[in-house]
């Protein structure tokens, strides 16, 4: 009886070492890609800014006092850093246009593609991912060369005569705007595309045998039943444009700066890395906090209408 | 809108309307010279199997697909051209096309709101409605979450709730399981009745179609071929084709001479010879094909209208079938009621001889 039990314990034991050993290259994999680098983020931020740069293994809480303060020079009180949060209201202010820009303009091009016979669907489904096998900076470099002064636009509506001077474009929020809306298009088109794809069109011949018109079939039947694909596009669009590097440095011209320009900032000429990884961890937490707050709110609004 | 003279009580007249696809000689024509007048408070089937046109021509009444050329008029004004949600028709889909994002309740009041009602009306109007298929206790489900009978149900709510002036059903009754069709069947017939609206029906099933019709128009290959009551249809079909597709039928071929009165006398090949019905517009000699129904003909003692060897008796319970082959070589089935347990005293073998029914052999269009 207790040889048999003995028996049992020792094959679980080994069967259980297995499964970690058979796990073990993903694990590794998520530590060390995804956990570890945010483990060394977080512990850098609590340490002292070594003098060329890097830390000192210092324990220091003013990388966090920085993020939210600044310490005025002369009698070393603090005060709230605008500058900080005024740049994180850009950034803000800038993702959510994009996201409402790409949503506009990218869910007529995803009906389009998604109303197209299937052979040439998946024609225009690739025309629509070919810019992603172009370098980002090439392409953000191509609409600088469009935008600028001297560029396509402005000679074309100076010698069509709408204008007489060139528009300022370059170096302003329009100017980011135009570059990450152009990057970040078929993010928001794609997952839309794909929920629409899905869709039953004789569900909008239903509607239209129930009297509503074009614009109420959109709005009560083919936008409630594209949510998950526009909600997927604007988390995939707004994430990577809260935290956009390139657009706001080579179209923005370093004057308008967004929060990675700023952390950039930190890590470069600031020689700051503890409040470089601080503003990191501040941006991600605070992104987080707002996705779980959507999706909650939205999950309890589901679970209302069941 | 044309002023056009038509009777009262024609809810839906169809004028000669076609539906091609392509154009010259490589068009594909889905609907071919469709002309049909659709009477008030009736209940119209259009049959035929998959691919005649009647699904083309049910969406052309809807709105969904527009004509090549031809009309369409409602209680005696032209819809042709019209936009779906400018039809008072209502459509009830092969596979309900429910909004999986609405309740019960949203889905039966879409229309209603769609047009604009006020709020306490459109709540009265749904109470109503699912009231009136049984579903007042599923109001607030989602349609996703019920059995195929139910989907239907809510459709059909849906469907009445705008009290269209004709309901359009696209073989409704397909998904569905035969015990459950059958409930539907007497369930559509209830509806048409308390609501009094004009139902065209679609259908490829002829039993439903001939046990739920006032009329039917039998469809083949774009052509609408025969209209007439299910009695007529069976009965007296004008074509081959309609007597194949509805029932069993035995065909058979022989000589005509002298129409009169509407009946003639062909002579088959053994030189027996049968009294048929003939529409005046018959030819009035040379070969015809006739049919004869199995069970309007039966095994007879002494001589009857033909005589035959019987090849095979197969029992059905409550019939016997009996394959013959005449003197003359064609197959022939006769359908023997079982009115008694003793059983056919016809064997395999034999030969007999068979009468027809007075009236019941029918010259057909070949």
């Amino acid at each position: 009886m207790t040889s048999a039990n003995d028996l049992t314990t020792k094959l679980e034991a080994v069967d259980a070492r297995r499964r970690w050993l058979l796990a073990s290259p993903a694990l590794l994999t998520i530590f060390l890609a995804a956990i570890g680098p945010l483990f060394i983020v977080l512990a850098y931020s609590f340490l002292t800014p070594g003098d060329y740069g890097d830390v000192k293994w210092q324990f220091s809480p003013d990388a966090w006092i920085g993020v939210f303060f600044e310490r005025d020079i002369f009698d070393d009180t603090l005060s709230l850093a605008t500058a900080h949060v005024d740049i994180f209201w850009r950034s803000v202010k800038l993702a959510l246009i994009t996201t409402v820009a790409t949503l506009f303009f990218g869910f007529p091009t995803a009906y389009f593609m998604a109303t197209r016979n299937e052979r040439s669907r998946d024609l225009w489904q690739f025309l629509i991912t070919i810019p992603f096998w172009t370098n980002l900076l090439i392409r953000t470099l191509a609409i600088l060369q469009i935008i600028r002064n001297e560029g396509i636009l402005n000679t074309a509506l100076i010698k069509l005569g709408m204008i007489q001077e060139p528009i300022q474009i370059l170096f302003t929020d329009t100017a980011i705007l135009i570059g990450m809306v152009y990057v970040y298009l078929p993010l928001m088109v794609l997952p839309i595309y794909a929920s629409l794809e899905r869709l039953d069109f004789r569900l909008v011949e239903a509607g239209y045998d129930l009297y509503a018109t074009r614009w109420r079939v959109l709005r009560k039947i083919i936008l409630p039943l594209a949510k998950p694909g526009i909600i997927a596009g604007s988390i995939l669009v707004f994430i990577p444009a809260i935290g956009a590097f390139v657009s706001p440095s080579v179209l923005g011209g370093g004057k308008n700066m967004m929060f990675s320009n700023l952390i950039e900032l930190q890590f470069g000429q600031g020689r700051n890395w503890p409040l470089g990884s601080a503003l990191s961890i501040t941006v991600m937490i605070i992104v987080m906090a707002a996705l779980l707050v959507y999706a909650r709110n939205n999950s309890a609004k589901d679970e209302r209408h069941a | 809108m044309k002023n056009t003279t038509i009777s009262d009580d024609c809810a839906v007249d169809i004028r000669a309307l076609r539906k091609a696809y392509g154009a010259g000689e490589s068009a594909f024509v889905a609907l071919d010279n469709a002309t049909v007048s659709v009477r008030e408070n009736e209940f119209f089937t259009l049959l035929g199997p998959s691919g005649c046109g009647k699904t083309t021509l049910l969406r052309m009444i809807a709105g969904f697909d527009y004509p090549t050329s031809g009309e369409i008029l409602l209680n005696g004004s032209d819809i042709t051209s019209l936009p779906p949600f400018q039809r008072p028709v209502n459509t009830v889909f092969q596979n309900y096309a429910l909004f999986p994002h609405m309740t019960v309740a949203e889905n039966v009041a879409f229309g209603l709101e769609a047009l604009g009602k006020p709020r306490t009306e459109v709540k009265a109007r749904v109470a109503e409605m699912l009231r009136l298929v049984q579903l007042e206790h599923l109001a607030g489900r989602r349609t996703n979450q019920m059995s195929g009978g139910q989907q239907q149900r809510v459709a059909l709510a849906r469907a009445l709730a705008p009290q269209p002036k004709v309901l359009l059903l696209d073989e409704p009754l397909s998904a569905l399981d035969y015990k459950l069709r059958k409930e539907m069947q007497s369930e559509l017939k209830r509806l048409q009745y308390e609501t009094g609206i004009t139902f065209i029906f679609v259908t490829h099933d002829q039993e439903e179609a001939l046990t739920m019709s006032d009329r039917i128009a039998v469809m083949s290959a774009g052509r609408i071929l025969q209209i007439g009551t299910p009695r007529e249809i069976y009965n007296r079909p004008a074509d081959r084709f309609v007597a194949s597709f509805i029932g069993e039928t035995n065909f058979l071929t022989g000589a005509l001479h002298g129409v009169a009165n509407g009946k003639a006398k062909v002579t088959l090949k053994s030189g027996q010879s049968v009294v048929v019905n003939a529409a005046s517009d018959a030819p009035a000699s040379g070969d015809v094909t006739f049919i004869v129904r199995p069970e309007h003909a039966s095994v007879v003692e002494g001589s009857g209208d033909l005589r035959g060897i019987v090849e095979k008796v197969v029992y059905f319970g409550t019939d016997t079938h009996l394959h013959l082959r005449l003197s003359g070589g064609e197959a022939f089935t006769v359908r023997q009621q079982n009115g008694s347990v003793s059983g056919s005293a016809v064997e395999a073998g034999q030969a007999v001889a068979v009468a027809i029914a007075e009236g019941a052999a029918q010259v057909v269009r070949a």
